[in-house]
């Protein structure tokens, strides 16, 4: 059955001809058609485009060429700038914007072969962990809850693409993570997801939200089909300076390394008080299979981790306020006309940025302004500095932590907290990493009482998200997590 | 120490001025693009989505602009920073794509340096250099083509600029232009930048203030943005000036603003106060490393680095011996340093100085045009000093040698040959023509012995005119000596 295949058994499938890239691809055109009105996790869909993409791959493959992601079915998460595909960030700002250019990331997978089946919803401007900041709707998760037809959000801002791939409308999709945006929608849809190291992947022709956080990665149905395709999205790009000139590894070889011998981190300062007791169960479940595959299991300390949040919040916004300066109105995008200049940007920005963007750029302006720049802005860089050093005082001891990835399972549309500080504090467990700049994964791990997943998260050293693949994959197979959402393509209407 | 003072109604005055200098990179491409920097482009012909602030694009640094800013640094005799940084100024405008202009705010590439001014009393003075840092120009602002909207042109947009702020050193107007000047000439010699104040690659903001003579410290400052000329510098630090001491001397505070120079009106006029001054929000920019600089691209740098002025008229003055004056002159270009040199290095030394600077420079005047396309080469010239010097023609013959020359472009011993101008020293002829002279002018002889030195000039001149202006002068004077004395 179609949606039975991961990205990996499609790949081998693909080579084998037991199926063809246009039978793949079609199906789950019709999948989306089929569930993508009520999911909404689609910005733009791009079928006409596909089915040409999946002619072309047949062509290729029936030849025994073709690269790794020849004819594989993916969502593109609309903060990457598609050639001639509309590109919205989720924002009205960006309503009808099509970039005569492409993303890196995009572009080498579509050199590999990869065809997109369209553009993935997400949070506006990929601030949120709920995506019902996008402009262009909420995202339904998969999931309900038993015995209640309630929707849930996806997480974000990544949710377009966690429940696309949660739902099986594609077999993986490109996410992008600047405090938690891949690992806690990926945990909220019971699907794998990895932010990789900070410069591992290009970020030219990715719509900045916070430029030194910012990074692309994968999301799939499992830890291989990740591995696949970060392989693709990763390295040096000479357009993006940040990224880092280090040759790939070849991440699905390292997936069967084990954990045997490794040393495995438990930071102290992630047990809270107010933790949840099935997080906390999730986590010492997640202890005891890696002690058992061989990890000596050590704790450890990340003194700083409770500045971690308002150390994000201050970093992250204070770059933002400045990258969507430039949507304005006056080169591209929407634009709202003034008696004056000024006017002209009020009045753009006003229409085209939503709440959360707005908020965003307000308290980020605030942080470096004049007056306010060395209370927060100069003294969160400090802390953001301590904050590393935790990590690589920890990564002395041992080769990788072990955390959950979100302090709770998906929530309802509407019981999102309306006190905007409370939903910041969904990333509690994601942000440390991102102000570190070190490589991170979620794996789905379990259900909770009422019935929606929960993922564990990695933590490694910088660059080596190989041992995260090896770790992660041991948690994948002792946790067996074989759930389906109730909203998913393989399952008839 | 220069003495400009300004007499005010209550007493003496003294300025105080700094200046910030943009000095626009010479660069095939832009500081963080690969799009075009040359001037006169089409509007928004060289602009790349990078310029243009597209979502995603991000700013790659260009290694030959920070190549001369080191250059230049290095020109300056200034601290070249092994660590700096970039930093984005934040503020809305419609010619600035990505509402940030790259700069470098706390971590200049270039730290103290030193200029050298010389004054027209051949006084010399030493402006200190604060900084030197790389940033990008804007696009340009384009109001008065439609009575309802503006024009963007992109083409300048992410430019690399040097921008060179100075100690508030400078004490009157001859000074600040002098320092201009003299800026402007150190960067043309080390091609870092154009120099060229027309097209705007080069503009000045000034920073005015006014005390009484004798005060300490410093009042109240004025900024006059955006000057493009070493002559509105020099009018609008005096013009601001004295409306700065009239408002003290009334009892009035001056207000810290930006402010225009109006040449037309010949006043300032308040741009910004300092309540509507941008908050510009300055924070490294996440998209760029820091820029760090390995000594060994310094050295290599510094050993490729060509003669700067100064360097240039010690060796002048020593080589050739030419006056200070005339070292002045002679290198106030590089190209014109070079065409003397040229010159002056196959020829009698004080001839190609004497001419460079005299009849050459006069032809280059006439025919209004420069050095660079000179109608005369430097082998040409050298060739006519050759020729004077070796006796075939005198400096008399030589001047019209040279008009011929610039007319048509023939070689200097062409037209001797053409014109049949060699000099006559056989001194038989030369004798036979000065007796006959003597001979026809006997009164005049007889007054000449009897006291009248001064007839030897008009001997001098008929024989001369005889002999159409070929004969060779000494041997002229020699020979009617001779037959005057007999």
């Amino acid at each position: 059955m179609v949606f039975d295949y991961t990205l990996a058994s499609a790949r081998d499938a693909l080579r084998k001809r037991e199926i063809s890239a246009v039978e793949l691809v079609n199906a789950h055109l019709e999948a989306i058609e089929r569930l993508d009105g009520r999911l909404n996790s689609f910005i733009t869909r791009t079928p006409d485009q596909a089915r040409e993409a999946a002619k072309a791959a047949d062509e290729l493959l029936a030849k025994g060429e073709g690269g790794a992601l020849c004819g594989i079915p993916l969502g593109i998460k609309d903060l990457f700038a598609t050639e001639g595909v509309r590109t919205t960030a989720a924002s009205h700002i960006l309503d009808n914007f099509i970039p005569p250019y492409e993303s890196t990331v995009t572009a080498n997978l579509k050199r590999d072969g990869a065809i997109s089946l369209g553009k993935l919803n997400l949070d506006e401007f990929a601030m949120g962990s709920t995506n019902l900041t996008s402009a262009f709707g909420g995202v339904e998760n998969p999931w309900k809850r038993q015995g209640s037809d309630a929707r849930l959000v996806p997480g974000g801002s990544s949710g377009g693409s966690a429940a696309a791939v949660a739902a099986g409308l594609v077999l993986g999709a490109t996410g992008t993570d600047t405090g938690g945006s891949i690992r806690q929608p990926a945990s909220f849809c019971g699907i794998a997801g990895v932010k990789p190291t900070y410069g591992r992947c290009s970020r030219f022709g990715t719509i900045a939200f916070a430029s030194s956080l910012d990074q692309a990665g994968p999301m799939a149905k499992n830890l291989r089909d990740c591995a696949i395709m970060l392989e693709s999205m990763a390295g040096f790009d000479a357009k993006d300076s940040t990224s880092v000139d280090k040759a790939v590894p070849n991440y699905e070889a390292a997936l069967d390394r084990g954990v045997k011998g490794m040393r495995v981190g438990i930071p102290k300062e992630y047990r809270t008080d107010n933790l949840p007791e099935e997080i906390a169960a999730l986590w010492d479940q997640g202890i005891a299979w890696l002690k058992e595959a061989g990890a000596e299991i050590v704790d450890v300390s990340l003194p700083h981790t409770k500045y971690g949040l308002p150390t994000y919040y201050i970093a992250a916004l204070a770059e933002a306020s400045s990258n969507l300066a430039r949507y304005d109105g006056v080169r591209y995008g929407e634009r709202v006309t003034g008696p004056s200049l000024d006017a002209l940007y009020e009045a753009t920005r006003a229409a085209g940025f939503g709440d959360e963007v707005k908020r965003r750029i307000l308290l980020g302006t605030h942080v470096l302004s004049s007056g306010y720049y060395d209370a927060y802005y100069l003294r969160a860089q400090k802390v953001r500095t301590l904050l590393q050093r935790d990590f690589l005082q920890a990564y002395e001891k041992v080769d990788m932590l072990l955390a959950p990835t979100a302090p709770s399972g998906a929530f309802a549309w509407d019981e999102k907290p309306t006190d905007p500080v409370q939903v910041y504090l969904n990333d509690v467990f994601t942000v440390p990493a991102s102000l570190a700049g070190v490589p991170a994964l979620s794996v789905p791990a379990g259900l909770d009482s009422k019935g929606v997943p929960l993922g564990l998260q990695l933590i490694g050293r910088f660059f080596d998200e190989e041992t995260l693949f090896a770790a992660g994959h041991v948690l994948e197979k002792a946790a067996a997590f074989s759930h389906r959402p109730t909203l998913h393509a393989g399952v008839s209407a | 120490m220069s003495s400009y003072r300004i007499t005010g109604e209550t007493g003496e005055w003294e300025i105080v001025v700094g200046m910030e200098v943009h000095a626009q990179v010479v660069s095939q491409s832009k500081l963080f693009s690969g799009a075009a920097t040359e001037y006169g482009g089409e509007p928004n012909t060289q602009v790349s989505l990078v310029d243009a602030g597209f979502p995603g694009m991000l700013p790659v640094l260009n290694k030959e602009c920070v190549a001369q800013a080191i250059r230049t640094g290095l020109g300056l005799r200034a601290q070249v920073n092994k660590y700096s940084r970039f930093d984005r100024k934040n503020y809305f405008y419609a010619d600035l794509p990505t509402g940030y202009q790259i700069s470098q705010f706390e971590h200049p590439i270039i730290g103290e340096g030193k200029v050298e001014i010389e004054l027209s009393e051949g006084e010399k003075r030493i402006i200190g250099v604060t900084r030197l840092h790389l940033e990008q120009d804007a696009g340009k602002s384009i109001h008065d083509q439609d009575p309802t909207r503006s024009f963007i042109d992109l083409n300048r947009a992410g430019v690399a600029l040097m921008e060179i702020v100075s100690e508030p050193d400078i004490r009157s107007p001859e000074e600040a232009g002098a320092y201009l000047r003299k800026l402007r000439q150190i960067l043309r010699y080390l091609g870092t930048c154009d120099g060229n104040m027309e097209e705007g690659s080069m503009r000045a903001d000034v920073n005015v203030s006014v005390r009484p003579v004798g005060e300490e410290g410093y009042r109240t400052r004025c900024e006059i943005k955006n000057l493009n000329s070493v002559r509105y510098v020099m009018q609008a630090i005096e013009i601001e000036a004295e409306r700065q001491i009239t408002i003290w001397e009334e009892g009035e505070t001056v207000d810290q603003e930006t402010r225009l120079f109006d040449h037309v009106k010949g006043e300032t006029r308040t741009m910004r106060s300092k309540d509507d001054a941008h908050d510009y929000r300055y924070f490294p920019d996440p998209d760029l490393l820091p820029l760090e600089l390995e000594q060994s691209w310094i050295d290599e740098l510094n050993a490729a680095l060509p003669e700067l002025p100064e360097d240039k008229r010690a060796r002048l003055e020593k080589d050739y011996g030419v006056s200070q004056y005339e070292s002045g002159v002679l290198t106030a270009e590089q190209s014109i340093a070079d065409f003397y040199e040229d010159v002056a290095r196959g020829a009698d030394a004080r001839l190609a100085t004497n001419w460079m600077l005299g009849d050459f420079f006069a032809a280059l005047n006439r025919t209004g045009r420069s050095i660079e396309d000179s109608p005369v080469s430097a082998q040409g010239l050298r060739e006519l000093l050759g020729l004077i010097s070796d006796s075939t023609i005198n400096g008399k013959i030589a001047k019209e040698v040279l008009e011929d020359m610039v007319e048509t472009g023939d070689s200097a011993s062409a037209i001797v040959d053409r014109k049949g101008l060699r000099q006559v020293t056989d001194s038989s002829a030369i004798e036979a023509t000065v007796q006959g002279i003597l001979d026809a002018n006997a009164d005049k002889v007889a007054e000449y012995k009897s006291g009248k030195d001064k007839l030897f000039g008009f001997f001098v001149g008929q024989t001369m005119k005889a002999m159409k202006g070929k004969a060779n002068p000494a041997m002229v004077n020699e020979v009617l000596k001779k037959l005057l004395s007999a």
